[in-house]
């Protein structure tokens, strides 16, 4: 079976550079930083950045740790010269390892979502000093499956990327020009040396996306998704996936005591706050 | 009855709960329009308040004598001014209503009967329905409104026409979704094609208005548009941008096309009343509606059995 997740990138561009405008100029900012990594969510994100504030109104921070790949440096340094963006490198290696001389038995899982909290900091921190809006880079395949830190690189103000599927996001990058090398580079959280999507996760995104498609836009049976032909194997073990990282999507859960609560019966839109 | 009317397309971005902003905005607005000729201006679907008000819809309603509502009414003297509010009625029950006001006065208020309240909507939480879709006389002519949603249930269009519409206009807060098509969204797609069934099949002018904006990550894709009575477009905004379009209209096209085609003239009134009433179930003894109840029961026998 052939799912279609194929969209016009050019028109996508632009709606999203309307989204990041129109949002952000609501609550009075016009500015955005970015977490750099040289990997293709945020590269993305500050294309569409770049385009809706103007590359001078846009600063992606470079945050390396002394383990992450060299590449990840040299290719984030090439998206700040092609979009002509502002850019800081702030090493999170001091940080990191402050905080683990004091838990030195942390294994990879701990020292990567510290790393991620880490950057989340300094983004931050950044985005007070620069009155800017820290940008998302998660993608809907990502927040799907949970796969981020909480409260690391799953945080933001604004995510132009977070209903776009992986393979969609793969269309609007080739049209935005981005550099072919970040384009084919396999997907990874770099918080380990060859920590890669697909070794944790056990499947590419291309076999998720028109998975969780069906299951999530489409709303079919994971049984009619396998009946039409897409592995049993891996249509089981996402629909568990999704289930078991809701909370990742939600907010703190509040014990409801009085008549308006926030989280259930407060509703407003965030609008509301301007 | 006008031959000829121009009528403005206010495609714009509310302030989401900013009565006192919108209301400025409508205001020159239907100054600029007045400017461009127009005899009509349309604003979009609770053009006064923006859309994704859930809470705040109390605090941003109006009464028929609300401030508010006297200024926009006093800007109708010498243009006519469609617009959408969150309307209170004296025994506190909330309306998604659009109004229709002309010469410093109301014409006609309807109140929204079908609140989307599924996926991504939940109208029917914050608002009441209305009860009552009917046609009424304008100087340009017996007119309808429809509100949003109601296009989507193809009766209401169906019934204007029965009451004699001429000119209909849906002021919207259509949402931007799916990424299907090209050049434009999903959800685009299906009201254009709405837009044009329905005015070539009911021999009126349909008029569209849609709104432009974000609210809460949710984009609002314009594109209004008038189309003819014979399906053909008359004038069509950008997607996405603010906008305001005067278009001359030419009301002889009315008749030409239910002349071509008289498909009013051949409806069968009282045969869908009757196929209603049946449908419905009410003392027709082929009522499907009954069987299923009877089946249940008879079923409900046989287990306690």
């Amino acid at each position: 079976m052939n799912v279609n997740l194929s969209i016009d990138p050019a028109f996508v561009a632009e709606v999203l550079v309307d989204f990041l405008k129109r949002e952000a100029g609501k609550f009075s900012f016009s500015r955005g930083v970015i977490g750099l990594s040289g990997g293709l969510d945020s590269t993305v994100s500050a294309y569409l950045a770049a385009q809706a504030y103007g590359p001078e109104n846009v600063l992606g921070i470079l945050m390396p740790y002394k383990t992450s790949s060299p590449s990840s440096i040299t290719d984030a340094e090439e998206v700040v010269k092609k979009t002509g963006i502002r850019s800081l490198k702030v090493e999170i290696t001091p940080l990191v390892d402050a905080f683990f001389a004091q838990v030195p038995e942390a294994d990879r899982v701990r020292r990567g979502n510290v790393m991620a909290r880490c950057r989340m900091i300094v983004l931050f921190d950044q985005s007070y000093k620069e009155k800017a809006l820290v940008i998302g880079t998660s993608t809907k395949s990502e927040l799907m499956l949970g796969y981020g830190t909480w409260y690391g690189d799953m945080a933001s103000s604004i995510n132009p990327l977070g209903d776009l599927y992986k393979t969609q996001e793969r269309q609007l990058a080739a049209f935005l020009g981005v550099p072919e090398k970040i384009l084919q580079k396999a997907p990874s959280a770099d918080l380990w040396t060859g920590q890669s999507v697909e070794g944790e996760l056990g499947f590419s995104y291309e076999e998720a996306d028109p998975i969780l498609y069906l299951l999530v836009d489409e709303r079919w049976w994971a049984e009619e998704i396998i009946e039409a032909g897409l592995p049993a194997e891996i249509v089981k073990r996402i629909e568990k996936i999704v289930a078991a990282s809701q909370f990742k999507r939600a907010l703190p859960i509040i014990a409801k005591l009085s008549r308006r609560t926030v989280g259930i019966d407060f509703q407003l839109s965030r609008d509301w706050s301007r | 009855m006008a031959d000829k009317i121009k009528i403005a397309l206010a495609q714009l971005a509310p302030k989401l709960g900013d009565v006192k902003a919108n209301l400025e905005l409508h205001l020159e607005t239907i100054g600029k329009a007045q400017s461009q000729g127009a005899d009509l201006v349309v604003f979009p679907e609770l053009s006064l308040t923006g859309y994704l008000l859930k809470d705040m819809v109390p605090e941003v309603a109006l009464r028929r004598d609300s401030p508010a509502m006297q200024k926009i009414l006093k800007a109708s003297e010498n243009i006519a001014v469609i617009f959408g509010l969150a309307e209170e009625d004296p025994a506190y029950v909330y309306y998604n209503s659009a109004c229709f006001a002309d010469g410093g006065k109301i014409v006609y208020i309807h109140r929204k009967v079908f609140l989307p309240t599924y996926g991504m909507f939940d109208e029917g939480r914050f608002f009441g329905e209305g009860t009552k879709l009917a046609a009424f006389n304008t100087r340009f002519g017996r007119f309808g409104l429809l509100i949003c949603e109601e296009a989507w249930h193809s009766f209401c269009p169906y019934l204007l026409m029965l009451d004699g519409a001429i000119l209909v206009a849906n002021i919207a807060n259509g949402t931007a979704r799916g990424l299907e098509e090209k050049s434009r969204m999903g959800s685009s797609a299906i009201w254009e094609k709405m837009n044009r069934f329905y005015s070539d099949l009911h021999g009126f002018f349909w008029i569209f208005v849609n709104r432009v904006g974000f609210e809460d990550g949710v984009g609002f894709w314009g594109g209004s548009e008038i189309i003819d009575p014979a399906g053909q477009l008359e004038v069509k905004l950008p997607y996405f941008e603010e906008d305001l379009k005067t278009t001359e209209i030419s009301m002889g096209k009315v008749r030409r096309a239910r002349l071509k085609t008289p498909l009013l003239r051949d409806e069968k009134l009282d045969f869908a009343i009757n196929e209603l009433l049946r449908i419905r179930g009410g003392n027709h003894p082929d009522s499907p509606a009954k069987k299923p109840l009877q089946a249940a029961v008879a079923k409900r026998r046989k287990v306690k059995r």
